[in-house]
């Protein structure tokens, strides 16, 4: 373990900081604070011992999970790294990858025209072992094309798309507010607010005249939508995504999930200011993939990384899929299940449940359904718009 | 004192802290800062809180956080009731109210009309407690922003009363299980460390101080057991204050060797597994398996 031999003679405190900015290039949320308190601990333990300041740093510097699980190597990197500076940049280069991974993919498959008009019906050559594995989701989409021709995949016109983001908005706040369970003083409410008739019937010689209130207030929550973009949705993928964004684009209690054989976070890339171009880029993502579809992995891995951060009692899940799988079917079920028990309301949104004797007999839908808060058709606005009132009632 | 005397005078109380952590807490009471512990359940957040209060023999003052904790159950409250009787008291007796309004407003937002909670209580003591903030991400957003001013400046400002600084300041312990993110401002404030399950050395050496009547081939039977359970698939892992249960269990059943009698073994597993599918998810068979790769 060599140490670092530095080009430049520093201070400790101008080293420190400089570290501190290593930290964060590398994407620890670290500062002067840091750097401050850094220097701070320096002085409690053996400046001299490696291990010892590491130790010390670390506690300073790693405020959640991912960032202390990579400051060993940040460490290192920075302090230990035998006299070569700067050498790590594999790690940079991950992260930024990982950044970068919306447009790196949106860059590759912006070499096809990019129209969605045109390749609704191209099955997509790219990609054979996916479409080999999930023979049975790209049959039904074919179905879907042949007997269906009025409902969403039509829309490819910009004003429907931002329809469907307006609709989006109105869902959003319908389902925005829950009651909380905090009080707090109201004009009007059930409960009596003692701190301020308190005050109050002090200048009333301790008769309370005046009877204050508290109640609950409604407090925001936190809404999840997960789009299914496999072969058998890609129709509908387009207008989805502009619903998706209208969600998702009220604010940052908002998230969203695409998925197909997998499961991704598109948050960042919906925030994205330019709304045209963020869709494209999705629906290009979208159209490059549209395989099969496995709902119950895609799920799980929801379950497994993010629904402990974002699904809670305060939470909406929104999930937008026909229902027809490639995977298990009971392990949909399972997955729900489970998310069900963090407290959270589901919500399914199936465009097939708009057709005329549709019947959710699918395997995958049918051990969905006893976890679904609510069940509704999306394949036309209109229907989307109408589910608005069902909401609300959640 | 440094961080390796620190984590000795801990492991003298029977917890076993990794070195990452002996050094947050080293540096957490060395600068006055409150310490943040993350991880699954049951790998020894709150006991750190409970080992420290012993070392540094002073009271624990805890705070279990809950959806819809708010001021008044955290921080402080007023006695109504013993206000308004006063109120009416000291009307009878001058006669007429109106000229000691002033008096009264000043006697019944005074300190004896006030009920203190955890935290107010904890910055009031003249000895510095151990304050433990356990499982704050039950809490709401809010309640965290009541929390930024005590933990930073270490004091409470009561509208009527004024602000109400430490008389010393607390050493604080927050923990959380990770169920939603916490604001950066909190974390900001606060050492971070991120408790992960121990390793079988670790956890061999927790069980050696906590049960220290568990025979020591049956300890390394039990801490096998339990850490290869772990790599299972299943919804709640087992934790350190699981497996003890379940040493204290086996104690419990004359259970010397689990690889023996598969019944007992199955039975004793209601402490490890705690939910219906996780016993389902492990049958008598793999148990035994599991166990004749322990044994």
């Amino acid at each position: 373990m060599a140490v670092t031999r530095f080009l430049t003679r520093a201070g400790i405190a101008e080293r420190m900081s400089d570290f501190t900015r290593h930290l964060r290039a590398h994407g620890v949320r670290a500062g002067m604070p840091e750097t401050e308190s850094s220097l701070g601990a320096l002085q409690l333990v053996d400046a001299g011992d490696p291990n010892d300041v590491r130790l010390a740093l670390k506690a300073i510097c790693a405020s959640d999970v991912e960032s202390f699980a990579r400051f060993d190597e940040l460490f290192a990197a920075y302090w230990l790294n035998a006299g070569k500076q700067r050498h790590d940049h594999t790690s940079t280069q991950s992260r930024s990858d990982q950044k970068n991974s919306l447009t790196n993919l949106s860059q590759k498959f912006s070499a096809p025209p990019a129209d969605g008009s045109g390749s609704i019906d191209t099955p997509d050559n790219d990609n054979d072992g996916e479409a080999e594995s999930s023979g049975e989701g790209k049959l039904i989409a074919t179905q879907v094309t042949n007997r269906n021709a009025t409902d969403m995949r039509e829309f490819i016109l910009p004003e429907d798309e931002a329809r469907a983001a307006e609709t989006a908005r109105r869902i959003a706040t319908a389902i925005r507010y829950r009651r909380s369970r905090r009080r707090k003083a109201a004009r009007q409410g059930d409960g009596l607010d003692m701190r301020r008739i308190m005050r109050k019937s002090v200048a009333t010689g301790g008769e309370p005249l005046h009877l204050l209130r508290r109640r609950r207030p409604d407090r925001p929550v936190h809404l999840v939508s997960i789009l299914d973009v496999s072969g058998s949705m890609q129709l509908y993928a387009r207008v989805f995504l502009s619903f998706v964004k209208g969600l998702v684009g009220n604010d940052q209690r908002t998230d969203a999930f695409l998925f197909h054989t997998s499961l991704m976070c598109v948050s960042d890339a919906l925030r994205d200011n330019d709304t045209l171009r963020a869709v494209n880029r999705l629906s290009m993502m979208a159209q490059g993939f549209g395989g099969g579809t496995k709902i119950g992995a895609s799920l799980r891995t929801f379950n497994n990384q993010y629904a402990s951060r974002m699904a809670g009692r305060k939470t909406v899940v929104i999930i937008m899929s026909d229902g027809y799988d490639t995977g298990e079917a009971h392990e949909v079920g399972d997955a729900l299940a489970r998310l069900k028990r963090r407290g959270c309301k589901i919500i399914w949104l199936n465009p097939l449940l708009g057709w005329k004797d549709y019947a959710p007999v699918a395997a995958s839908m049918a051990a969905a359904l006893p976890h679904v808060d609510c069940f509704a058709p999306c394949n036309t606005l209109a229907s989307l718009a109408a589910i608005e009132g069902e909401l609300e009632r959640l | 004192m440094n961080w390796q005397n620190l984590q000795t005078k801990l492991a003298g109380k029977g917890y076993i802290a990794s070195s990452e952590l002996a050094m947050a807490i080293h540096i957490a009471l060395e600068l006055e800062r409150p310490i943040l512990l993350e991880g699954d359940a049951g790998v020894g957040k709150t006991q750190i809180a409970k080992t420290l209060a012993d070392i540094h023999n002073t009271e624990l003052i805890r705070l279990q956080c809950y959806e819809g904790l708010d001021a008044s159950a955290a921080i402080y409250e007023w006695n109504y009731q013993r206000q308004l009787l006063s109120i009416r008291a000291m009307a009878e007796r001058t006669g007429d109210s109106g000229n000691a309004i002033d008096d009264i407003e000043t006697r019944i937002f005074s300190a004896d009309y006030l009920m203190e909670r955890p935290l107010l209580r904890a910055i009031q003591q003249k000895k510095p407690p151990v304050l433990l903030i356990d499982e704050i991400d039950r809490a709401d957003e809010e309640f965290e922003a009541y929390l930024l001013e005590i933990l930073s400046d270490f004091q409470v400002t009561i509208p009527e009363m004024g602000t109400i600084t430490a008389k010393s300041k607390p050493i604080v312990v927050l923990t959380s299980n990770g169920t939603r993110d916490l604001s950066d401002a909190l974390r900001r404030r606060c050492i971070y460390n991120f408790v992960p399950y121990p390793d079988r050395t670790t956890e061999l050496a927790i069980l050696r101080a906590r049960c220290p009547a568990v025979e020591p081939a049956l300890a390394a039977q039990i801490v096998s057991f339990v850490q290869s359970l772990r790599k299972e698939d299943l919804e709640k892992k087992p934790g350190i204050a699981e497996t003890l249960d379940w040493a204290a269990a086996l104690g419990g059943l004359g259970v010397n060797d689990i690889t023996v009698d598969p019944v007992a073994l199955k039975s004793s597993l209601v402490c490890l597994l705690k939910t219906e599918a996780d016993q389902a998810a492990i049958p008598s068979e793999v148990a035994q398996r599991l166990a004749g790769r322990a044994g």
